[in-house]
């Protein structure tokens, strides 16, 4: 059946701001979905607050609406575009929650909008936990003992009769949110109580725990004409008790039976056809170890992870097909992108092994719980395609960048054998290199399995590992063990470690030994089609499959795995280089290890390797393919960091040198650069241990902000008031040593401001000038950031002309430079610069309508800004605002104090303009999640320091109609001031104090601000973190709450919800 | 097995080197399939018979060997290439590894090679006689393997050596197996049906096997070229429209055959378990397994009174035939799986119901 006729104008939901649980694989599947539904001249309106993604790009959608993903916004995005067809089952959780909302409003019949592919009650019936469990029933599909709870006495009372563990599973939720296990009353209290609390519609399910048995999940597609097909079965090395998104998993599956597999597959396709699902559906299973016993744990009747995964996996383009599917194609008659001569209706077979490894944020979190369990806390993940499972392991570990490079973790070293032995028994990040570790000491494989209960099968394969390491230790290293090692996933750097050379050297051997690595394509059929698309791995075999080709060819870093600090918007980054590139008539290269993104998509670039970003792996790839250059500055901190060695082999990089991003970064180096042309930065020293921090401190004066040198997203940065806190710093934040100094800056504090300009050597064009609401100190990440700036003089725009330019032009930037600049009495001050992408440009991009990436990445090429036909300087400022803000995770991670500071902490951001800035405000606010009550109590509970600042804002919201209540201290205090306040009682005196108010819904926001060296701070955790428990919003800076009830009173006189395409803002 | 330094040199000249596990020199026609999982009935699968076969999914024997997979009593290949065998298996299942296996069946097995490259020769080449030899062979004793003729009596090799009977006697419907090198589970898909089933050897005469009066008659698949069996078609052409008649692979092969129809060698087959089919009669698509190196002839069957009900979607090769004259189909691939996806046993139920079953 060809495409359904009455479909002319589709709106299709994204789905929002990176967060934990959903990233960057909803900007890979609705930008396929896009692109698939423009390809059959279908009319395409785009609704997404996330402003770092592709998908958000104006030539994605035809109308591209970057507005919160909330329904009143959504209906009014309907009642202006009048959509016939919405297409929600590729953004994610949030898209199909939106679409279930929309539907029961009457929103789609008022606007006779109809519903593509998956349909409603095809939904409810995977969602709703009752109906999945009668249409499980019905298809006799076993399913776990369980029963469905709205109240934490049932949940009792079912554990009374089935005992325990018991998993908690709130009912539509995203990445397990609340969810846990329970193994006694008093945690099956704690956890069913959150559930509740996070389920939108008040729903757990409260299920006997299968922990230890595998865990299996099938993706699946079928189409209106019921044909049904699975495009990829994948194994979960860790087993049943861990979420799926913080498990290392392998694909296909290794460790089952043909029997197994198919017993499987059936019951996958039966499930998806009784569901009705029309696109993608994802169905997990738990598998008994020791028998053919299985039960359906969960279904997915969407994209999701777990198919963009199966996607890159297999080549086969899921989220494509889905869309294809919803525009009314079957899937037969939809071509196999990757082999051009068959059908989408087949089932890819792979001759290769799939290992993903989920990347968490606990090297920003340290203090964050690192235990894994039914709550997933990964913010993305990294995928290592390989011919054996050995050297999948080691590649994606090289992928994931946490300073290894081998499954080798140094601090376990000094740990003693029992030591190593217990922590195998943690179930954290760590486990994988625990056990190698213990593997080391002696553990063996049946000890190892009693306690994790992880297949045999892939113990044996990290014992492997450990094995070869020993032969390389204690063998002559012959051209055969090299070989055999290097077969298995070893680094060379590894390699050099065991046998006493460098990582150059072995490489060096390997050149003279001809043992190199041969590239094969990912082609969906194991070889039995010619291929058409370039999607390579590396492997040491025998035959390469790259074809020659006589064109300019230029190589793109890109950014590895999302992270905090690092996410989509540098993909977006590396994507439209690739883009600029192609139109400057390059081919293209792109090397990137995430498979949740758009850059990793086989279309993008011309040539697609799916490698760890590690300098060996690199110049393999730029061995093989010998491009003119390497462009390194929109990969993120990843690609800069491998800026430097990559030059030191003798590799061209383009654009920006390693020497001006060596002259940013090296402090000494960068006074020189300011001293020379006049621009001054908070005084600052750059120091080696404790005493040359207290003396630099007293130097400068407190506060002084401490960092280590070289970060991003300011890891392990903070303020300090006094020497006392200055030592703890010393010596427990950092390592502090001649190889790793640390900066020691006087915090000065001001409005902070923050430019992305483009120059070409001789021309600099500043598209823009954000301002920031939260003083210096937040981290810019954390900041709401708004263009054009609002309170900035003219004098002070000029300087920041004139700064910018020298910078620049002094740096001898070709490309992208991004400044960080301290505004204080009228003053201009620079913090920071970075000759790289940063990550505001895909949102000034999209505010001033210059596409940042393109003309920076031409620039680098060698066409100026004026041969690219644009005027240099600073764009006239438009009529509207434009305000990103940002968006944390907090709730999928415990014991993380959410205060804001110089550390980042969110996950992602959303976006949005107006023409009146309160407008825009109150719209970023309702897109970040921020739930801002109508009317309520508000607890205000403030440092000393804060207090005089903190009276305008609570008089703000009492004129707003809001009730305050604050602890005795704060309240006399206010009271003095002729604010009407209530008493709470402090958080450590006993109940009911305010923990007891906030618990039972008495308090609908908090305002608190961090003391500084008291003990209240414990209370002030506590208040924070119950805050993120009860979902109320809990505003930690002063300037927040400031603009917030500004915002807010400006909605009050009026209500107005507008909403603007990005095609039609007047950008000039 | 001797484990030295081996390797497979094709036809063509191209050379692969690996480890080869052998108690002798191999020839064959070599081929690939594509499967990831169940090796061990692809293992045990008389239809590769005669036959070098390469596992493109590179890490095999993970959940080791189990007598429940068989589809055949041992396995009939000439040798058998991998990227790895895993020498270690996890599963509750295991009862021995590949490598004991393949021992006790003394088929050469060549390991640590670039199973892919192999196959991408194959793919462009069509399949190609090879062998599996020791690194340090002479060239002119490998040429003079290479020179090995033909093999043309593989379902001779494969085929039961004399009648026997399975499922329950008071069973519905009494079918007549004839045996060119079936499958185990095909049996007991029949028998699960309700079937009892008398299994003859290949070449028994078509007269033997009325004399049972069966209810309707199933002919196997089998290895090697369906235009050897000349006996068996001569045969077929003796039971053609005395009784209901389903074929499956082989079985369909011959019956076109018997019915005037022409077969011919494909460049490089169908093998795996995700091959795509329509079936024109219900407008499905199916995910099937297969295995086969030769194919109904289409151009053959020009005036014919015999109807294609199934096309591959890839290549659109025939893939099912329905016979307007007599009440017989057949299909080129395998709807008992084993390995493969389960979704085709309807196709028993078509057969039961033309012996006058609901």
């Amino acid at each position: 059946m060809p495409k359904k006729e009455n479909v002319k104008k589709v709106m299709v939901i994204g789905s929002g701001p990176i967060i934990i649980g959903q990233a960057a694989e909803f900007d890979y599947s609705g930008t396929q979905a896009c692109r698939a539904l423009k390809e059959e001249g279908l009319e395409v309106v785009l609704v997404n607050s996330n402003p770092a993604t592709i998908m958000t790009d104006v030539h994605i959608a035809d109308r591209v609406y970057v507005e919160p993903l909330d329904v009143e916004f959504l209906e009014a995005i309907i009642a202006k575009e009048r959509p016939d067809s919405l297409l929600a089952t590729l953004g994610g959780q949030i898209g199909l929650n939106l679409a279930i909302e929309l539907d029961k409003k009457g929103i789609l019949k008022k606007y006779n909008v109809q519903l593509l592919g998956t349909q409603i009650a095809s939904i409810m019936k995977a969602e709703d936990r009752e109906l999945f469990k009668e249409t499980m029933e019905k298809l006799h599909q076993p399913i776990p003992q369980s029963t469905i709870v709205e109240s934490v006495d049932a949940a009792k009372e079912f554990a009374k009769k089935v005992g325990f563990p018991l998993i908690v599973r709130p009912a539509y939720t995203l990445g397990g949110t609340g969810g846990g296990i329970a193994h006694n009353m008093d945690q099956l209290d704690d956890i069913t109580t959150k559930g509740l609390m996070y389920s939108l519609i008040g729903q757990a399910l409260i299920e006997r725990s299968v922990a230890g048995w595998k865990e299996i999940e099938y993706e699946v597609v079928r189409d209106h004409e019921d044909n049904c097909i699975t495009v990829c079965n994948m194994e979960n090395i860790d087993p049943v008790g861990v979420h799926t998104g913080d498990s290392i998993v392998v694909a296909p599956c290794q460790t089952l039976t043909d029997r197994e597999v198919q017993m499987l597959r059936t019951a996958a396709i039966d499930i998806v056809r009784e569901l009705g699902v029309e696109g993608a559906c994802n169905v997990q299973y738990a598998l008994n170890p020791d028998s053919e016993e299985y039960i359906v744990i969960e279904v997915n009747p969407r994209v999701s992870r777990s198919s963009a995964l199966a996607s890159k996996a297999t080549g086969y383009p899921i989220a494509k097909v889905a869309a294809k599917i919803a525009a009314g194609y079957t899937l037969d008659e939809i071509e196999n992108a990757v082999t051009k001569k068959t059908s989408a209706c087949f089932e890819p077979t792979l001759d290769y092994c799939v290992i993903k490894i989920p990347r968490w944020p606990f090297d920003k979190f340290v203090n964050a719980d690192h235990t894994l369990g039914t709550q997933m806390k990964a913010t993305g993940e990294v995928m290592a395609i390989e011919r054996n499972i050995e050297a999948g392991l080691l590649k994606a570990v090289r992928c994931l960048e946490i300073g290894l490079i081998h499954m080798d973790m140094p601090e376990l070293h000094k740990l003693t054998d029992q030591e190593v032995f217990d922590k195998v028994r943690k179930v954290d990040d760590e486990r994988l290199f625990t056990i190698a570790e213990a593997f080391r000491r002696g553990m063996t494989v049946d000890q190892a399995h009693a306690i994790t209960k992880i297949d045999e099968f892939f113990l044996r394969k990290i014992r492997h590992i450990v094995e070869l390491e020993v032969r390389l230790k204690s063998e002559e290293l012959t051209p055969e063990l090299l070989r055999e090692v290097k077969e298995r996933g070893f680094a060379d750097v590894t390699i050099g470690k065991l046998v006493g050379k460098t990582g150059l050297e072995i490489r060096a051997l390997r050149k003279e030994w001809k043992i190199l690595p041969v590239y094969k394509m990912v082609d969906t059929c194991a070889a039995e089609f010619d291929a058409e698309t370039p999607y390579y791995y590396s492997t040491y075999g025998v035959e390469d499959e790259v074809e020659d080709t006589p064109n300019k060819k230029v190589l793109v870093l890109g950014s590895g795995p999302i992270r905090i600090g690092q996410g989509v918007e540098f993909d977006y980054c590396s994507v439209h280089s690739v883009w600029a590139l192609k139109e400057l008539g390059y081919e293209t290269i792109i090397v990137n290890n995430n498979p949740e993104t758009v850059s990793t998509d086989f279309d993008t670039a011309d040539r697609l390797y799916f490698e760890p970003l590690t300098l060996e792996d690199v110049l393999n790839v730029i061995d093989r393919e010998k491009p003119e250059g390497v462009i390194v500055q929109f990969g993120g901190q990843t690609a800069i960091n491998l800026a430097g060695p990559l030059n030191d082999c003798g590799v061209k990089i383009l654009g920006s040198s390693v020497d001006s991003i060596d002259r940013a970064e090296d402090r000494e180096r960068f006074d020189e650069l300011l001293t020379s042309v006049g621009i001054p930065r908070p005084k600052g020293h750059t120091v080696f241990d404790i005493e040359g921090a207290l003396k630099a401190a007293n130097d400068v004066g407190y506060p002084v902000m401490v960092r280590p040198s070289y970060v991003l997203g300011g890891r392990a940065m903070e303020i300090v008031y006094n020497d006392d806190e200055l030592k703890y710093y010393m010596n427990n934040a950092v390592k502090a040593s001649q190889e790793h100094p640390v900066l020691v800056d006087h915090y000065l504090m001001g409005t902070e401001v923050e430019v992305d300009a483009i120059c070409d050597g001789k021309d600099v064009l500043m598209p823009g000038i954000m301002e920031h609401i939260e003083r210096a100190g937040v981290h810019s990440g954390d900041s709401i950031a708004v263009y054009p700036p609002r309170t900035l003089s003219e004098h002070v725009i000029e300087q920041i002309i004139d700064y910018t330019n020298k910078l620049a032009l002094g740096l001898e930037v070709h490309g992208m430079i991004n400044i960080q600049y301290i505004v204080r009495d009228e003053k201009l001050y620079v913090i920071e610069v970075n000759p790289r992408s940063s990550r505001t440009v895909p949102f000034l991009s999209k505010v001033t309508g210059i596409s940042m990436v393109d003309v920076a990445t031409k620039c680098a090429m060698g066409v100026s800004i004026r041969e690219q036909g644009l005027e240099p300087g600073l764009k006239l400022f438009p009529d509207y605002y434009a305000v990103k803000a940002p968006v944390f995770s907090f709730n999928k991670m415990t014991d993380v104090d959410i205060t804001l500071g110089p550390e980042m902490k969110s996950t992602g951001e959303v976006m949005c303009i107006d023409a009146q800035f309160p407008r825009a405000l109150y719209k970023a606010c309702i897109a970040a999640g921020t739930h801002i009550p109508k009317s309520g109590a508000i607890l205000i509970t403030v440092a000393d320091q804060d207090k005089d600042e903190v009276v305008p804002i609570a008089e703000g919201f009492e004129d707003l109609g809001y009730e305050l209540v604050a602890t005795a201290g704060t309240a006399k205090f206010l009271e003095e001031k002729g604010i009407h306040v209530g008493r709470v009682e402090k958080a450590s005196a006993g109940t009911p104090n305010l923990l007891d108010d906030i618990k039972e819904g008495r308090i609908c926001m908090v305002i608190n601000t961090l003391t500084h060296g008291s003990d209240a701070t414990r209370d002030g955790f506590k208040i924070r973190r119950s805050t993120v428990e009860h979902a109320i919003p809990c505003l930690t800076s002063l300037d927040t709450a400031r603009a917030l009830y500004k915002a807010m009173g400006a909605m009050r006189r009026r209500h107005v919800v507008s909403v603007v395409a990005l095609q039609d803002l007047k950008t000039e | 097995m001797q484990k030295v330094k081996g390797k497979l040199v094709l036809k063509d000249g191209s050379v692969y080197e690996g480890t080869l596990y052998s108690t002798h020199k191999a020839v064959g026609e070599v081929v690939f399939t594509t499967g990831m999982s169940g090796y061990q009935e692809t293992l045990t699968d008389p239809s590769f018979c005669g036959q070098i076969v390469i596992f493109t999914y590179p890490q095999i024997g993970n959940y080791g060997c189990n007598d429940l997979f068989n589809q055949s009593e041992g396995c009939c290949y000439k040798g058998l290439i991998v990227s790895e065998l895993c020498d270690e298996p996890s599963s509750w299942r295991d009862e021995g590894t590949v490598m004991e296996f393949l021992e006790k069946n003394d088929i050469p097995v060549l390991t640590g090679v670039d199973t892919r490259a192999i196959t991408r020769r194959i793919r462009s080449y069509g399949t190609l006689q090879g062998v599996l030899v020791p690194a340090d062979t002479p060239d002119d004793e490998i040429q003079a393997l290479l020179a090995t003729p033909e093999e043309h009596d593989q379902v001779a090799q494969v085929t039961t050596k004399k009648v026997y009977t399975m499922g329950p006697e008071d069973a519905k419907y009494s079918v007549a197996v004839m045996d060119y090198g079936v499958k185990r589970h095909i049996l007991e898909c029949l028998v699960e049906k309700g079937c009892k089933l008398t299994v003859f050897p290949a070449e028994t005469p078509a007269e033997e096997v009325l004399a049972i009066d069966p209810d309707g008659i199933f002919l196997s698949n089998g290895p090697g070229d369906p235009a050897d069996l000349k006996p068996e078609i001569e045969n077929i052409k003796k039971m053609i429209g005395k009784k209901p008649i389903f074929g499956i692979c082989m079985g369909h092969q011959v019956m076109a055959l018997a019915n005037g129809a022409k077969t011919k060698k494909m460049l490089f087959g169908h093998r795996g378990i995700n091959q795509p089919v329509r079936d024109l009669v219900d407008h499905k698509i199916c995910i099937t397994s297969q295995n086969h190196g030769y194919m109904v002839d289409e151009d053959s069957l020009k005036g014919l009174p015999i109807e294609v009900i199934n096309r591959s979607l890839n290549d659109n090769t025939i893939e099912g035939l329905r016979y307007l004259d007599h009440p017989t189909f057949t299909v080129q691939y395998h709807p008992e799986a084993s390995p493969g996806p389960s979704g085709n046993a309807y196709l028993f139920d078509r057969f039961i119901k033309m012996m006058g079953g609901h």
